[in-house]
């Protein structure tokens, strides 16, 4: 009897046991409430949102058929506007990797007045409506403007030229890079320094050999955030890039021009091209900060 | 300041830094500068005038219907899933994290164009919508769902990390001494992440009251309809009414200035509470 009444009572604590675990594996904290609620509204928020929309765009690309959407995202217009978005998203993140690079690093390393403003100021592309920025860019630089009468004897033309979209894409991206490196710049070990210094490394050796391998995930991925960010941007461009075919036309403009045709299959093509591309973007994004943090953790 | 050994030539130092500023004040500083000379070339009377022209008050008033709707709905999606992710562990949790921030990655323009071929004429419930005269696209609430698209994660991606950094100490506690649930959350986890809620409200806000890609493609540019704020400017300037789109513009301006000072100060606020609670412990 006694043996019996052990056994099951072993038993019934390994089924409790077996079944906590397991759920335990899906949802730990379980003296916590609102699982249920919270992830439920989420999911179906998330569908309706983006899910569900994103989802249809890919399906109403699919009825085109295959022939129509290739000869779409392969005509030489939009050939034209894939090699400046790419190209002038390229050299606006390399230009913000370097400056945000030498921000970052003035920002943590050296005291000097006005230092806490020029931090908050560093923001102010985010903070700043793309199309104010479009217009205010545009005005700068034209041959009249507070900057652009200095370019305009030089024979440099900053609006209404491919350099115009660069100089957009570089503004845009601005905040990215210095916001990747400077919290990297901050917890950097002083230590590492002191051994470098002490063991007869100069300056510029322990900058090379210590200090860099350390920033390189931070620039990487400041990198790949502003050039991802420039790749989709529209309403800092329209306005400082004259919108010329061929010339000065980027890829969400080309988007806008085929709805403004009523060409809806045009569009949608385009725009899941570049879809394709955001999601590849992220994926690196993705990656690449995964690498960074298991670098720090 | 750094010992000598551990920093760079005084040249070099004061280089970098004139660098960093030159560049900053050319891009930033000059832009900004530019917005409100520009706004008041003609004079005050001018830019008050265009300020209160009807169609100027018009985009006022949907930028603001705009972003009551969106940043609340916003909010509550993003307490929510943030409480979700970060006090319960499930699979799956990293590519939820992942989706969620996507409307991040897509470019305003295609988050424009996904609605248009949901309920645009051409799209998969555009002939039903017709049928039934609702206006979707080209209308107010077309409008309201693209900015509700671009400004999704703006709430969940400040308060997932936070968060997650707390852990669920603090909460099971409270459970243990009784606390119901809702007590839980408004007595000990909102006052936690508050800072951080507040900095992604603001965010949020932000980008609700200026964005222009994604708002543009359904807008349809009716003027004193579907006009919203950025819309509004767009169209002064490109009919050569300059001053007056500055005039409009610098209203955006100083939003985006409010946001960069709530930025700093919610920053601040965050690191005074968290040297206090080095103190307490």
């Amino acid at each position: 009897m006694t043996v019996a009444s052990s056994t099951r009572s072993t038993s019934r604590s390994g089924k409790d046991s077996a079944a906590a675990q397991s759920r335990r594996l899906l949802v730990q904290h379980s003296v916590l409430p609102g699982f249920g609620l919270t992830m439920g509204v989420t999911l179906l928020y998330l569908s309706l949102i983006v899910i569900i929309p994103l989802s249809a765009t890919f399906l109403k690309a699919a009825t085109g058929g295959w022939l129509y959407f290739w000869h779409t995202v392969t005509e030489p217009r939009a050939l034209a506007s894939y090699r400046l978005s790419f190209g002038a998203s390229l050299i606006g993140a390399l230009v913000n990797t370097v400056i945000g690079f030498v921000v970052a690093w003035v920002l943590v390393r050296y005291p000097f007045p006005g230092k806490r403003i020029l931090d908050a100021i560093v923001d102010l592309p985010f903070a700043l409506p793309t199309a104010v920025a479009g217009i205010t860019l545009t005005t700068v630089l034209s041959a009249h403007g507070w900057i652009g009468r200095y370019l305009a004897p030089l024979g440099i033309k900053a609006v209404f030229s491919p350099l115009g979209v660069v100089i957009a894409l570089t503004f845009i991206g601005l905040p990215f890079v210095v916001r990747t490196v400077q919290p990297v710049l901050q917890v950097l070990d002083p230590e590492l320094e002191e051994a470098a210094a002490s063991l007869g490394a100069g300056r510029w050796q322990t900058f090379i050999r210590v200090i860099s391998p350390e920033l390189w995930p931070a620039l990487l991925t400041g990198f790949a955030l502003a050039f991802a960010r420039a790749i989709g941007e529209y309403g800092s461009v329209v306005f400082i890039s004259g919108n010329m075919p061929m010339r000065t036309e980027i890829t969400p403009l080309l988007i806008i021009t085929k709805l403004e045709q009523y060409d809806y299959a045009g569009a949608t093509a385009i725009g899941v091209v570049m879809l394709v591309i955001s999601f590849a973007l992220l994926f690196i994004i993705n990656a690449l900060q995964w690498w960074s943090g298991k670098r720090y953790a | 300041m750094r010992e000598s050994h551990l920093s760079e030539p005084t040249a070099v130092r004061w280089l970098l830094i004139a660098i960093a500023v030159v560049f900053l004040a050319m891009f930033l500083l000059v832009p900004l500068a530019a917005v409100f000379t520009e706004a008041l070339r003609k004079g005050v009377g001018v830019y008050v005038v265009a300020l209160r022209e009807p169609d100027a008050l018009a985009a006022i008033r949907l930028t603001l219907l705009t972003a009551v709707i969106a940043v609340p709905l916003n909010l509550v999606f993003g307490v929510m899933a943030a409480w979700a992710i970060a006090k319960f562990d499930f699979p799956g949790k990293h590519l939820l994290i992942t989706l969620i921030d996507l409307p991040f990655s897509v470019s305003p323009v295609v988050c424009g164009l996904i609605y248009v071929l949901l309920f645009g004429l051409q799209g998969w419930f555009g002939p039903w919508l017709f049928a039934h005269h609702i206006k979707i696209i080209f209308a107010v609430p077309g409008i309201i769902l693209a900015t509700i698209f671009v400004t999704f994660p703006f709430v969940a991606r400040e308060l997932i990390p936070l968060m997650q950094a707390q852990g669920t100490e603090d909460e099971e506690a409270a459970r243990v001494l009784g606390a119901d649930g809702w007590q839980t959350f408004w007595r000990v986890t909102l006052p936690n992440v508050k800072w951080g809620l507040l900095y992604g409200v603001i965010l949020c806000n932000a980008r609700a009251m200026g964005e222009f890609g994604a708002v543009s493609v359904v807008s349809g540019h009716i003027r004193g309809q579907t006009t919203t704020i950025p819309l509004h400017i767009e169209i002064l300037y490109n009919e050569y009414h300059a001053t007056a789109a500055f005039a409009v513009a610098s209203l955006l301006a100083l939003l985006a200035l409010v946001t960069l000072v709530a930025k700093a100060w919610v920053e601040w606020k965050a690191h005074e509470s968290l040297k206090e609670s080095v103190h307490e412990h």
